[in-house]
C-alpha cells in the first residue's frame, strides 16, 4: 500500500482543569483525545463515529490545526505538521480544509457569499491573482450546484442545504487534497441530506479528494466511508473497513452502538436484537481505569479494570472479516445489523442470527423482545 | 377515540404576510396507540401539536378553522379555565430540548412537585415525596439524593427522563412528545424511547410522537401521518407505509435512506427545497419537487384519497397514488 497522505500517531489533547484565580493550579485534565492513531490514503474516505464527548470533533480541529495537540504527531505526506514553523504551516494548511457542522453559525452573516468563498484567497493569494478571484468564486458556486449569479447575496438568503454548499465551496477554494468534514449533514433536513452527501461524493471523484468524515449518523457514514473508526471517550475502540465494522463488529461498544440505531423498517422490530447500555458516558476528566468502556460493558471482568486493551487485531481471529483492530480483551463477533430486504450477497461465514422476515412480520414477536 | 383533530388550520401573521403553517390537518389517536407525525422543519408538525396543547403563541398565531376533539369535547370552544384543568393533568407534552424547557433556578424536585401542588393541592412535603417516586419510576438512579439537584447537574438523557416524569406526573391519557430524542446520542435515545414505550403500555396512554427520524418511527409507531407544507399528505399503518408508500414525498423520504446494496452509488435525493409557507405552490404543494408531477398537479389541490378502509383507514393526498403505490 502506498504511503498515507495523512497519518496520525498517538494523538493526545488534554484540556487543563485549573483552580484559583491569581495563582492557577492545575488540578486535572479533561482527556478529550487520548492516544488516537489512523492513516488516510489518497482518494479514501475515513469515517469517524462516536457519541457526543468522545473526542471526534477535537480530532477534527487538530487535523486542521485549530487546536494544538498536547502530544502525538500528524503527518501530511510524511511531514509532521504539529511542529512546523509558521510559514511552512501556512503552506500545508492550504491542503487540509474543513467543512463545519452548522451552516447557520459557520458563515459570517455580514459577508456576501462571494466574500466568504473568496476569503481563503486573501490568505493564500498565490492560488488566485486578485483579478481572477471573482471568476474562480463563480466557478466554485457552479461546482457545488448553486447559481453563480448569487455571488452578491448574503447567507440569510439561503436555506440550510444551500448554506452547507457555500461552506463546501469555501472548503474547496484552495484546491485542498484533504477535507475534514465535521458532521456536515446533521443540521440538515432529511430530504436535503441526501443531496449534500451526493455532492460530497461527486466532488471526491472530480478532485480526487480524501475525506475524514465525522458523524454520528451511522447509516450515512457507512454509505460514504471506505474505512470506519469507532471512538469512545477519547480513544478509537475499533477500526476496519465498512463491512468489517458493520457486519462483523467485535467490540462490545460498536455492537451496542450499531444495535441502538433505529432501523427504518418496521419489519426489523421483530428480528433485531437490541443492546441497551445502562448509564451515561463517564466524564473524560476522570475516565475509568483500564478499558474505558468497562463501566457500561456487559462483558467486563476484573482484568478490564487493570489492563488497557490495545487496539490490535485479536490473536484468536487470524483471518477473515473478523480480523481487524479491536480494543477489547474479549473481542467476539456479534452481528447486530439486521439484513433488510433486498439482502446483499451474504458473506459465506457467520450466518445471521435471525432469518430474514417472512409472511406478516411484526405480528409474531418472541416474548421478551422489546 | 381519545383525540381527534379535524380540518385544523393555523396561520401566523408575519411582516411579510400570512404564513399558512397548518392547512387542514386531520388525525386521531386512541388510548394505548402511538401515532407518529413525520415531517421536515416547517411542515407544521409542531404547530399542530401546540394547537392541541393550547400553547400556541396567539398572536402572531391564529387558529383559522377546524376542531380538536379530546374525549369527544372540542378544546377550541372550551373556556380557558376548563382547558387549563385538562392541560398537564389529562394531556401533557415532552419537549425536545430538556435543558431549556426546565427552570434552571428551581431544583428538579420542586418542579416535579409543583405539578401536585398546583393540580392536586398537596402540601410541599407530600409533593416532594411524590417527586422522588416519579424519579424512581423513570429510573433515575439515587432519586432520593438527587431530588434537590438542579437541571444543569443532570446529563442530557437524565434531563429528558425528568421531562418524561413531569409529563407523567398526573397520569395523563395523552402524551405529545415533540422530537423527544433528537438532541440525544443513539445509545441514550434507545434508553429513553424504551422507557417511554414501557410507561405508555403501563398507563395505556395515547402517544403522539413528532419526529423527522424514519428509524425511530419504524421502531415504535402504530400509525404514521406524513406532513408536508402544513398538510398530511399520507396517513397509514406503519407496516403498510414502509412496504409501499402511496405518496411520492413519502417514497422520496424512504428512498433517500442509504441502503446496503446502494453503496458507492448516488443516493436518491428529493430535488429542490421545502416551500416557503408564505407562498405555497398552487395545486399540490409538493408538485415542484415531485418526479411524477403532471399538469393537473399544478392546478388542482389533491383531495384525500382512500387507499384502503380497514382495519385502519389509509389515505393519501396524491392524484396519482395508484401509480406511486405500484411504482
Amino acid at each position: 500500500m502506498p504511503e498515507p497522505i495523512l497519518e496520525v500517531k498517538e494523538l493526545v489533547k488534554h484540556y487543563p482543569l485549573t483552580q484559583g484565580i491569581l495563582f492557577k493550579r492545575q488540578i486535572g485534565a479533561v482527556r478529550a483525545v487520548d492516544g488516537v492513531s489512523f492513516g488516510l490514503h489518497q482518494g479514501e474516505t475515513l469515517g469517524i463515529v462516536g457519541e457526543s464527548g468522545c473526542g471526534k470533533s477535537t480530532v477534527a480541529k487538530m487535523l486542521v490545526n485549530l487546536e494544538r495537540p498536547t502530544s502525538g504527531t500528524i503527518s501530511y505526506k510524511g511531514e509532521d505538521i504539529t511542529r512546523l514553523p509558521a510559514r511552512a504551516l501556512k503552506a500545508v494548511r492550504r491542503n487540509i480544509q474543513m467543512v463545519f457542522q452548522d451552516p447557520y453559525t459557520s458563515l459570517n452573516p455580514r459577508m456576501t457569499v462571494g466574500d466568504i468563498i473568496g476569503e481563503p484567497y486573501e490568505i493564500h493569494p498565490e492560488v488566485a491573482p486578485k483579478g481572477d478571484r471573482r471568476r474562480k468564486v463563480q466557478e466554485l458556486l457552479d461546482v457545488v450546484g448553486l447559481n453563480p449569479e448569487y455571488i452578491n447575496r448574503y447567507p440569510h438568503q439561503f436555506s440550510g442545504g444551500q448554506r452547507q454548499r457555500i461552506g463546501i465551496a469555501r472548503g474547496l477554494a484552495l484546491r485542498p487534497e484533504v477535507i475534514v468534514a465535521d458532521e456536515p449533514v446533521s443540521a440538515l433536513d432529511v430530504s436535503v441530506q441526501a443531496q449534500v452527501v451526493n455532492l460530497l461524493e461527486r466532488l471526491q471523484d472530480e478532485f480526487s479528494l480524501s475525506y475524514v468524515f465525522i458523524a454520528h449518523d451511522l447509516s450515512i457514514v457507512r454509505h460514504i466511508s471506505d474505512r470506519v473508526g469507532v471512538m469512545y471517550l477519547g480513544r478509537i475502540v475499533e477500526t476496519g473497513t465498512d463491512t468489517e465494522i458493520y457486519e462483523h463488529p467485535t467490540h462490545p461498544y460498536t455492537q451496542a452502538l450499531l444495535s441502538a440505531v433505529p432501523v427504518p423498517d418496521p419489519r426489523a422490530r421483530a428480528i433485531r436484537e437490541r443492546i441497551i447500555l445502562s448509564g451515561d458516558v463517564p466524564s473524560p476528566a476522570n475516565p475509568p481505569s483500564g478499558c474505558r468502556f468497562r463501566t457500561r460493558c456487559w462483558k467486563a471482568q476484573e482484568r478490564c479494570a487493570v489492563e488497557v486493551p490495545p487496539l490490535a487485531v485479536p490473536q484468536w481471529f487470524p483471518s477473515g472479516p473478523r480480523a481487524h483492530p479491536s480494543a477489547c480483551h474479549f473481542a467476539a463477533e456479534k452481528r447486530v445489523v439486521p439484513v433488510t430486504a433486498p439482502p446483499p450477497s451474504p458473506p459465506p461465514a457467520a450466518p445471521p442470527p435471525a432469518a430474514p422476515p417472512t409472511g406478516l412480520p411484526g405480528e409474531e414477536r418472541p416474548p421478551g423482545d422489546r | 377515540m381519545l383525540l381527534e383533530v379535524r380540518d385544523l388550520h393555523v396561520e401566523f401573521t408575519t411582516r411579510d404576510g400570512v404564513a399558512k403553517a397548518v392547512n387542514g390537518v386531520d388525525y386521531s389517536v386512541d388510548a394505548g396507540e402511538t401515532l407518529a407525525v413525520l415531517g421536515e422543519s416547517g411542515s407544521g408538525k409542531s404547530v399542530t401539536a401546540q394547537a392541541v396543547m393550547g400553547i400556541l403563541d396567539m398572536p402572531p398565531g391564529r387558529i383559522a378553522g377546524g376542531e380538536i376533539l379530546f374525549k369527544g369535547k372540542d378544546l377550541l370552544t372550551m373556556r380557558e379555565e376548563e382547558r387549563r384543568r385538562i392541560r398537564g393533568a389529562e394531556m401533557a407534552m415532552i419537549f425536545q430540548d430538556a435543558l431549556s424547557s426546565l427552570n434552571p433556578v428551581l431544583s428538579v424536585g420542586a418542579q416535579l412537585g409543583e405539578m401536585y401542588e398546583v393540580h392536586r393541592g398537596l402540601s410541599r412535603k407530600v409533593a416532594r415525596a411524590k417527586a422522588v417516586e416519579l424519579m424512581d419510576r423513570v429510573k433515575i438512579p439515587a432519586a432520593r439524593q438527587r431530588v434537590g439537584d438542579y437541571p444543569h447537574q443532570f446529563s442530557g438523557g437524565m434531563r429528558q427522563r425528568i421531562m418524561i416524569a413531569m409529563a407523567l406526573a398526573l397520569e395523563p391519557s395523552l402524551i405529545i412528545a415533540d422530537e423527544p430524542t433528537t438532541a440525544l446520542d443513539v445509545t441514550v435515545q434507545a434508553q429513553v424511547m424504551d422507557l417511554l414505550a414501557e410507561l405508555q403500555r403501563e398507563l395505556n396512554m395515547g402517544l403522539i410522537l413528532i419526529t423527522h427520524d424514519l428509524g425511530v418511527v419504524a421502531d415504535v409507531a402504530d400509525k404514521i401521518a406524513v406532513m408536508y407544507a402544513g398538510r398530511i399528505v399520507e396517513s397509514a399503518p406503519v407496516h403498510e407505509i414502509y412496504a409501499a408508500p402511496a405518496h411520492p414525498y413519502t417514497r422520496g423520504l424512504l428512498d433517500s435512506i442509504p441502503r446496503l446494496d446502494q453503496k458507492g452509488q448516488e443516493l436518491y435525493a428529493i430535488k429542490g427545497l421545502p416551500p416557503n409557507l408564505l407562498h405555497i405552490p398552487p395545486g399540490c404543494a409538493f408538485n415542484p419537487r415531485c418526479p411524477m408531477a403532471q399538469p393537473v398537479c399544478r392546478t388542482d389541490v389533491p383531495p384525500l384519497y382512500e387507499v384502503t378502509e380497514s382495519p385502519v383507514p389509509r389515505t393519501t393526498a396524491c392524484h396519482f397514488w395508484k401509480e406511486c403505490l405500484h411504482a
